[in-house]
C-alpha cells in the first residue's frame, strides 16, 4: 500500500487557499499568469507558496531567475522563499535536467512532492498545474481537493477550442472553478471585458476573471523579479490577483 | 529530515488502514523500503515512534522492516533488471536526486542492455505499508 496520499491533506492543512493555474494548450502563457498571480498577492502582504508541478517543461523558476532554486530539509521539503515565495519546483531537485517521465512516473513524482513539502502557514499556494488535462493533472487534481482552479486561454481559436474541453473536464470532474483568464488580448481589451478576440475565446459559462494585454516588454524582463513588476502583464494579472484575494487577501503578519 | 515526512505518511495510512478494518489495537507494521529512494532507516524509524505517539491505536506497535530491491522493465527492449549496482556507481549528488524523488533515476541510469533511458520502475521504488497486524 502507498502511504502518501494518506498525508497530502495535512500538508496542505496550513494553506488558507489552494489556486490551481490550469490550461489545456502549451505556450498559452500558464505560468507566467501563475506567477504573476502569486508575486502580486505576496507584494500585498499575503503569505504565498507557489509550487510548479510542469514536470516536463516546468518554468516558474525561470521566469524567477533561480536556476535551481534553494531546497531545505525539516521534518520534510522545504521550499526555498524566492522573490518573497515560498517556491517549490522539480528544477529544486535536478535544475533543468530533461527528466524522461512517462504519465505514471510524472504522477508518482507529484505525488511524492506533495506527500513530503512542509508549506507551513500560508494565505494561498499557487499551483502551476501539469499542463493538458491527462492523466497526471486530474491525479494532481485530486490530491488537491480544496484547489479552486483557473484556466489560462488567449483570444485564438486554436486554444479556445482546447480552452472549452479543459473547462468541460474540470466541470464534470466536479473540481472548484473559479474563472478563465485571457491571456496575450489584444491592447486596449484587457480590461474592458470584451473584445477578447471574439466568441471564439468564450469558453463557455464561466466566469472571465479577466484579461491580461500581449505585452511586447514581458520577455526582457524574465528571470528579473524586480523587472517582472513593471511589466503591463504583471499590472493586468495583479488585478486579477486582486479579485481572486477578494477583500482579505492582503494581510499584515 | 526528509525521513521523517515519509514517516508521518505511514503512520497516517496505518491509522487509516486500522480505522476503516475497525482495529481496536495494532501490534505490528511491517513497512517495506524500496532500495531506490534508500532512505535513512534509523532516522525513518525514529520518526515511526514519535508519530506514532499521536495515534492510539498505534501506542505499542512495533515496526519491522523489508527491503525491496530496485527492479527496472525496459520500454524499448523490454530487458528486465535489478539496479543495485547503478545505485552504487552514482555520485552522491544524483543519488540525492533519486532519494528525494525516486523517479528521477532516469536521469541517471539507462537500460543495461540498450542503453535507453526510457524504463520503469517496476519494485522497490520507496516506502510502502506491507502489512498492519493487530
Amino acid at each position: 500500500m502507498d502511504p502518501r496520499p494518506s498525508i497530502v491533506e495535512t500538508r496542505t492543512r496550513g494553506i488558507d487557499r489552494i489556486l490551481a493555474v490550469t490550461g489545456g494548450k502549451g505556450g498559452i502563457g500558464k505560468s507566467s499568469v501563475a506567477v504573476a498571480i502569486a508575486m502580486a498577492l505576496a507584494e500585498s502582504g499575503a503569505r504565498v507558496g507557489l509550487l510548479d508541478l510542469d514536470l516536463w517543461g516546468p518554468s516558474d523558476h525561470v521566469i524567477l531567475g533561480v536556476p535551481r532554486p534553494p531546497l531545505g530539509e525539516d521534518g520534510g521539503l522545504v521550499p526555498g522563499t524566492v522573490a518573497g515565495l515560498e517556491f517549490l519546483s522539480i528544477a529544486s531537485i535536478v535544475a533543468d535536467e530533461p527528466v524522461i517521465l512517462r504519465g505514471e512516473a510524472a504522477g508518482s513524482a507529484i505525488l511524492e512532492l506533495l506527500a513530503v513539502t512542509v508549506w507551513g502557514e500560508l494565505d494561498m499556494l499557487v499551483v502551476d498545474m501539469p499542463p493538458g488535462f491527462a492523466d497526471v493533472m486530474i491525479d494532481a487534481a485530486r490530491h488537491l481537493p480544496r484547489a479552486e482552479h483557473l484556466v489560462v486561454t488567449t483570444p485564438s481559436a486554436l486554444t479556445a477550442v482546447t480552452t472549452r474541453k479543459t473547462v468541460a473536464v474540470l466541470q464534470r470532474l466536479r473540481l472548484p472553478l473559479l474563472g478563465v483568464v485571457v491571456n496575450m488580448a489584444k491592447p486596449g481589451h484587457e480590461t474592458d471585458g470584451a473584445g477578447d478576440g471574439g466568441a471564439d475565446a468564450d469558453p463557455g459559462a464561466v466566469p472571465v476573471l479577466g484579461r491580461v494585454a500581449l505585452d511586447p516588454t514581458y520577455e526582457g524582463a524574465l528571470g528579473d523579479p524586480a523587472r517582472l513588476r513593471e511589466t503591463a502583464l504583471y499590472r493586468d494579472v495583479g488585478r486579477i490577483a486582486a479579485a481572486i484575494a477578494g477583500p482579505t487577501g492582503a494581510r499584515d503578519h | 529530515m526528509h525521513e521523517w515526512a515519509l514517516a508521518e505518511a505511514v503512520v497516517a495510512k496505518v491509522a487509516e488502514v486500522a480505522r476503516e478494518a475497525g482495529l481496536p489495537r495494532v501490534r505490528e507494521v511491517v513497512v517495506g523500503l524500496g532500495e531506490l529512494q534508500a532512505v535513512d532507516r534509523e532516522a525513518f524509524a525514529f520518526g515511526l515512534i514519535t508519530y506514532r505517539r499521536e495515534v492510539p491505536v498505534l501506542a505499542d506497535a512495533t515496526f519491522s522492516f523489508v527491503v525491496d530491491p530496485a527492479r527496472c522493465a525496459c520500454r524499448t527492449c523490454g530487458h528486465a533488471w535489478l539496479l543495485g549496482d547503478s545505485l552504487a556507481a552514482m555520485d552522491a549528488s544524483d543519488r540525492e536526486s533519486v532519494h528525494l524523488v525516486p523517479e528521477m533515476v532516469t536521469l541517471f541510469v539507462s537500460c543495461p542492455a540498450c542503453a535507453s533511458p526510457d524504463f520503469t520502475v517496476t519494485g522497490g521504488r520507496g516506502v510502502s505499508l506491507v502489512a498492519v497486524e493487530s
